[in-house]
Formats: structure tokens, sequence, C-alpha cells
């Protein structure tokens, strides 16, 4: 029981969150731009690699320089938006999929070329667990993680029930050509949803840092559990991808316990193939998602 | 009379197919005008293409005089051009009051008043204010979507066939509002496949067919016309 | 004979050969895409199937990965289509009814999923390190007979793959896919079962990436899970097809030539430079080849590529 909370429960709730956090800015893009964007997982490695470099030069710990490196990461994606998709707008989705796969492969090496292919640690020293009960271990870094993504969580909340803004990008989510017809400025729109979904990957890409490593490939790791989680919890519907986070997290971590007998019910390698298992399960049995999403 | 809106020989389409051609209408200082026809005419088509929604190949649209021709969507708003679609009329996920919001998105001052208004046009959704949209009954959801349109206090209200796929009490209740708001001072220009009801609280009206002027006449004069009842008044209940 | 002329010799070749595999990986992505609109970003999956059925059948005996059966090298080749094309009639089956977005995330999925595959079952497939001493045809020759011959089967190959699709995409149900690209609504209605087509063209696509992928294990010598890497396996095959002009049989072959042949000198000149900036340059390539696509998208989006009419993120025009 012990090593089912520590081992496998706790690291699902860390990831889940992560993939929550990823998923959001997934959801809304694909509900108000309209497309899938594979340049997502770049955008969350280069949020960790942002935090890196600001932790380096200041020496601060990596949640204080977060809001800097989510601002950074946000500044590079409206400029992506303005030099790649906005000339784009409105063309097929599968253009703006073929273009942000090519964003993806762009980002990723420009990445590699800037910090180079090391694998980087983002806090170093070694870090006593906190221990309840006597038994239930969950280190520091877990907790803030986990606190952390709930309180941005929170704050999306916030923005898209209690902001115009965050109305519009709902209201342009539900029907796009309504929402231009209603006079709502759908590029202000369009910025205000990169904005979002770079913070939110910013972070994503940091926490995930904090929780194992930093390294180039760590993004497209991320994507088809994102995806996945997305499309779980429903396009467009951001709450729903963060439910669809936890639960691909959660099923990912909970899939290498050893339910029967004493090994992993699915062998570590095959780990990532849990979220994709998932997701093609929901695509087959309800493409809007659990909690009704587009289905375009 | 002075005119609010004014197309001026349009034609146009989505594509390469045009499918207005030479369309000419107009809308007087405080009108009701009807456009009716067969389906396909392109009376839909007509009302979009005020919004820079068609791709116009000649013709001219003018707004109180002055150019609107291509303008983007939300420009044409901004200058209090409001207009409810047939469908996808509402923002489903959003609460009626948020879709009210909305409506009045190019605001600059307070909305709250004309919100309050709003509301004592449609005592309903004052009720189901914190409903999402996509849970009210077909006749409330077009309370909302005209609602929202009303926001902006606009200049001229385009409205698409209101009363498509209600029930005919509503029906009479739609039309009953459309004469109020137009009675507070608002010019209407209306699409309606209901012709006999339109015509009876229009002005004025306008047949097209396949995308082009066929017929305009005074309301009550086209109700009268026998050409007119023949085609149109016939089926439409 | 001059060394010099002699080695340039050679790399043509070799420009000839993986341009021509990927030729071949093209010609198959044009079946799925340019003919039947169908959005593979798993293509890189196809080909190690490909590639590791091949190697499997025809290595010798192995105590580091599944062998031993010696087959000869069509039979590979013959295999690998066919396993490619099972895969991709499961895969089908299942998401062919996805919106364009979606299939590209299922199909990545599959690629990922095969790698994980290849990557983990040790006993099969030798995991990382892969599976080398691929047989390849003609290596019995002497040099340059083998590789001459080598490459002339791959050209060989290229036509009459060429050849095949022409006659397809002029036969009835040639033009019954392209009816489906057109107008897929118009189609349904005049009884054409356009799912079942779907997945045809998709498994068709799939033999013919497979034939690809057992191509390269045999130029290779060597397969592993690399091979399958999204951007050579994937990116490089669709910007070779688009650049080429995607529908278009003739543009897949010439694309893919023009690409590779950009790709590997730019290569050859990377890796004159000192070390430190090898590598760094590796990445330039590849930034500059995701360029390549962007100008390509942005001067020519809508114009050349086929597009499914389906729902795009605007709702349709509405008439009345």
């Amino acid at each position: 029981m012990i090593e089912f909370v520590n081992f496998h429960l706790i690291p699902g709730l860390v990831l889940g969150s992560i993939y929550a956090l990823g998923a959001i800015g997934v959801s809304l893009t694909f509900g108000i731009l309209g497309f899938a964007n594979f340049s997502h997982g770049a955008t969350m490695t280069l949020g960790a690699y942002f935090a890196l470099t600001l932790t380096w030069a200041t020496g601060l710990h990596p949640l204080i320089v977060l809001p800097v490196a989510m601002v950074l990461t946000a500044v590079v994606v409206l400029g992506m938006d303005r030099g790649f998709y906005r000339p784009l707008r409105g063309s097929s989705a599968v253009i703006l999929v073929m273009s942000s796969f090519g964003l993806m492969l762009m980002l990723r090496s420009a990445i590699q070329l800037i910090w180079g292919p090391q694998v980087h640690a983002l806090i170093t020293g070694i870090q006593r667990p906190y221990i309840f009960f006597d038994t239930l271990r969950i280190s520091p870094k877990h907790v803030l993680i986990i606190v952390s993504a709930l309180a941005l969580m929170y704050a999306v909340h916030w923005l898209l029930t209690r902001t115009k803004t965050g109305k519009a990008m709902r209201a342009m989510s539900d029907s796009p050509e309504l929402a231009r017809l209603t006079g709502i400025d759908t590029e202000a729109v369009i910025r205000a949803t990169w904005i979002v979904s770079a913070a939110l990957a910013a972070a994503a890409g940091t926490f995930l840092g904090l929780d194992s490593q930093v390294e180039t490939q760590m993004g497209f790791k991320m994507l088809l559990p994102v995806f996945a989680a997305a499309i779980l919890g429903g396009i467009g519907r951001p709450y729903g991808a963060m439910a669809g986070g936890l639960v691909v997290g959660l099923a990912m971590e909970l899939s290498t316990y050893a339910w029967i007998g004493t090994a992993p019910l699915v062998s570590p390698g095959y780990k990532s193939g849990i979220a994709f298992a998932v997701m093609v399960a929901m695509l087959i049995w309800r493409p809007s998602g659990l909690f009704r999403g587009r289905v375009f | 009379m002075t005119k609010v809106l004014e197309l001026e020989s349009v034609s146009g389409g989505y594509g390469e197919t045009e499918i207005l051609h030479d369309v000419s209408l107009q809308v007087g200082d405080g009108e009701v005008v009807v456009i009716i026809g067969p389906n396909g005419a392109g009376k839909s088509t007509a009302m979009k293409a005020v919004f820079g929604l068609l791709r116009l190949s000649h013709g001219t649209i003018r707004l109180k005089g002055a150019e609107i021709t291509r303008m983007p969507p939300q420009e044409v708003v901004r200058h209090g051009v409001c207009y409810v679609p047939q469908t996808a009329n509402i923002f489903p996920n959003l609460t009626v009051e948020e879709n009210l919001e909305m409506g009045a998105y190019v605001r600059e001052d307070d909305f709250r008043p004309r919100l309050a208004e709003i509301y004592a046009m449609f005592p309903p959704l004052r009720e189901r204010r914190a409903s999402a949209a996509g849970t009210l009954s077909g006749g409330q959801r077009q309370m909302v979507a005209m609602g929202k349109a009303l926001m902006l206090d606009p200049t001229i209200l385009l409205l698409d066939e209101p009363t498509a796929g209600l029930s005919p009490k509503f029906r009479g209740e739609i039309f009953d509002t459309i004469r109020h708001i137009n009675g507070a001072g608002t010019p209407i220009l209306m699409v309606e496949q209901n012709a006999k009801q339109a015509l009876a609280i229009a002005d004025r009206g306008y047949i097209l067919v396949d995308g082009q002027n066929r017929l305009d006449d005074t309301g009550p004069a086209l109700l009268a016309n026998p050409e007119v009842a023949e085609m149109f008044l016939g089926g439409a209940s | 004979m001059d060394q010099q002329l002699y080695g340039i010799g050679l790399y043509i070749l070799s420009l000839l050969t993986m341009g021509g595999i990927y030729a071949v990986l093209a010609l198959g992505l044009n079946i799925q895409w340019g003919f039947t609109g169908l959005f593979n970003a798993g293509v890189g999956g196809f080909l190690a199937i490909g590639a590791y059925t091949t190697a499997i059948l025809c290595t010798g005996p192995s105590e580091s990965h599944l062998g031993g059966f010696g087959m000869p090298l069509p039979i590979g080749l013959f295999w690998a289509m066919v396993l490619s094309a099972a895969i991709a009639w499961g895969i089908g089956r299942i998401c062919i009814r996805l919106r364009s977005d979606y299939l590209a995330i299922a199909t990545l999925g599959i690629a990922e999923i095969l790698r994980l595959v290849f990557a983990n079952e040790l006993w099969a497939t030798n995991g990382a390190r892969g599976i080398s001493l691929v047989p390849k045809a003609f290596e019995k020759l002497s040099e340059p007979l083998d590789q001459i011959s080598f490459t002339v089967m791959v050209l060989a190959i290229i036509l009459v793959l060429y050849l095949l699709l022409e006659r397809a995409r002029r036969s009835p149900w040639g033009r019954v896919m392209a009816a489906i690209r057109e107008n897929e609504d118009a189609a349904r209605a005049a009884g054409k079962n356009v799912e079942r087509l779907r997945v045809e063209a998709f498994v068709i696509g799939a033999a013919v990436m497979g034939l690809g992928g057992g191509l390269l294990a045999q130029y290779l010598k060597f397969i592993n899970p690399q091979t399958a890497e999204p951007v050579t396996a994937t990116f490089l095959v669709w910007v070779m097809l688009i650049a080429g002009g995607s529908g278009n049989n003739r543009g897949a072959i010439l694309g893919a030539m023009l690409i590779w042949t950009v790709w590997s000198t730019t290569e050859i000149l990377t890796s004159q430079l000192p070390d430190a900036w090898a590598i760094r340059t590796a990445y330039l390539r590849v930034f500059l080849i995701g360029l390549v696509l962007q100008i390509v998208l942005q001067r020519f989006a809508g114009g050349v590529l086929p597009e499914r009419r389906a729902v795009t993120a605007h709702e349709p025009p509405g008439d009345g």
C-alpha cells in the first residue's frame, strides 16, 4: 500500500498535474485556432530551458524565476504566431498541423543549437522528503509542483470566467464565426490564447524539469500524453483538459504497479503507450471526450 | 426618407460561383424591411454581404451614406450593424448573461444599464441568466440571440429567419418582439421564410429569386399581390 | 581510374539510391495523401516495420535478436510489404474516419508505439543496438558493380511503381478516389463505400512504405529504432512530397531526389567543420528544413495541396 502511494499514486498526481497544464494549452489552441498544435511540446521544453538559464543567472529557485520564464516563452510563441501561423490563418487544419510539426522541429533544433544536447538538473542537491504518519513520503518538490499546478489551474479558471478576454476566448471556442459577427476582436483573442497556452506550457516544462531533468527531447515525449489528455477531456474544454491530464498521468503511473502478482502490470518501457491507448480508445468510443467538447 | 442601409448592384459569392447578381435594396429610417423568396434565392447571402463575408465582384454597400463595402465583420459591428444568424447564433457554453456581455463587446461604456433593458424586454432570460445558453429551449435561445444583438443599441438590426424551427406560438411572440424593437426606433432588415407573417409587419419587402431582384413594394402591396400570393403565401403558414 | 572521380561517382550512386528509397516512401505517402487526402504523420512507423521485417527474416542466426530464417531478399521485401499493409489495415479500420489532425495524432502515436516495441523487445530486435549484417542485394558482386546493381534495382523499382500508380490513377478505382477527394458527400450519396476505399489507399500506401523500409535495411545493412525517427523518417518525406507537388507521382520522385541531395550535400559540407561545430550544424540543418517547409506552405497554402472537403475551423457558409 505504501509503495503504491509513494511510488505510483503521488508520481501519478505529479505527472498528471504537468500533463493537465500542457493539455489546457493544447485544448485552448485546438478549440480557438482550430488545429492540433504539434509544437506545444517544444514550447514546454523552451519554458524549461528559460527557467534553467534564469536559475543559473540568478541563483534563485526555479519557481521564483518561473513567471519570467513564462513571459519569455510567451514572447517567443507570439513571434511564432506572427511569423508562421498568422500568414496561414484560415487555412485548413492539415496545413496548420504541418506547419506546427515543422515549427516543433525548428524550435527543438534552435534549443539544441543554443543550449546544446546535454542533460541538466534544474535544482541540485538532495531533497529530504516530508514524512507523514511515519510512512507516507512526499518530496518537497512534488508538493510544490502539485500546489503550483493547482494555483495555475485556478488562475486559468478565473481568467476564463471573470475577464472579458477569457469569456471572449470561450466564445470563440464555441463559434469563431459568431465571435467575428459579434464584433469580438478575434486577433486579440488569438494572441491571448497563445500567451496563456505558452505560459502554461512553460510551467509544465519547468515542473517536469524539476521532477526529472531538463533535456531537449522532454517536450516531444510529453506531446502524445498531452494530446491524449486534451482529447480525453474534450477539445476546447479547458476544465476537461485538467481532468484529462490527471487521468492520463495517473493511468501511466498506476499501470506499472504490480496489480496482479509481483511484476508490473505494464512494462515500464511501454508506459507512454498507455497514454496513446487511452487516446485511441476515446477516439473510437467517444471522440467528443468525457466532457463533450467539439468534435469538428 | 434617409437610407440607413443600402446595397447597390451587389454581385458576389463565396468561392468561384456567384450567388448574387446585381442585387439592390435599401432600408430607410425606422423601417422594417423583409426579404423573401424561394430556397437558394440568396436571401441570407445578401445579408452576409453586408458583413464582408462574401467575395464581392461588384457593387457598393453603404451605411447611413458611408461606404462599408468589404469591411471586416468586426468593423461593421462597430459601426452599429448587428446580425442574428439563422443557426449558431448563440455561444452555447457561455451563460445567458455572458452571451449578452459578449454582445456588448465593442462597447466602451458600462453595458449594465442596457443589460437591464434587455432583461426587461425578455424576462425569461433574467430567470435563466446563469444557465448555459445551450441548455435553453429553441424559443429562449432565439431570445438570447436577439438580446445579444441588441446590446449595442444598433443602428440597424439584421435578422436571418428569426422564426425558423419555432413553434407557431413562439413565432407570434418573436414577430411581436420584432415589432416592439422597431417601435423603439431600430430599423430592421429581415430574411423570412414565413412570408405572410413577415410581410404583415413589414413596411417594405423585396423578393429575390436566383440571386436577383425580382420585385419590391410596400408590405401591404406585396400581401395583396396575387402573383406573390401564389408563389409564396399559399405554402407558408 | 582517377580516385576522386571514382569517389564522386560512388557518391552520386549513393544519392540516387537513398534518394530513390525516399522516392519510394514519397510515392507511398502520395497514395495516402495526394490521392486520398489522408494525413499520415507516422510514415516512420511503416518504414520501420518494413525494415525490421526484412532484417529479421533475412539475417543469419544471432543470439541478440530474432533471426536465422535466412530468407531470400525478395521474400524479405514481400513480407515487409505485407506486414506493413496488415498493420495499416488494423489502424485504418479504427482511425480512418478521424478528421485530419486527429488522424495525424493517431498515426504519430502508432509510430511511437512501434518505436517503443522495437526498442523494448530486445529478444527480437536487440533494442537500441539494432540489427546489423543485414544482407544486401548484389553485395557479392565486385565493387563497383555491387553498388551500381543495387542502384539500378532501386531505380527499376521506382519505375515499376510509377507505372503501376499512374495506371491506378487513371483506372476506375483512381477516378473514384479523385471523386471522393473532390466531394466526399457526393461520392457517398452515389453509393461509394468511402471508408473502405480510404482504408484501401492507406493500406497500399503503407505497403509501399514498407517496401522502402526493406530497401533501406538492405542498403544500410543495419536497422535500429532511430530509423523511425520523426525528422528523417516522416518529416523529410513530407517536405519532399510537398516540395515536389503533392498529388503528383512524378513530383514525389523529383521532390525526393532533390531534397535528399540537398540534405546529403549539406551534411557533407557541415562534416568538414571542426567537431564542436559539426554537431551544432546538424541542428541547423533540421532548423533550415523546417523553415523551408514554412516558406513552401505560406507560398502555396491551399493551392498545391489537395484538401478534403471536410470541416475546417470555420463553419461552412449557409445560403438561402
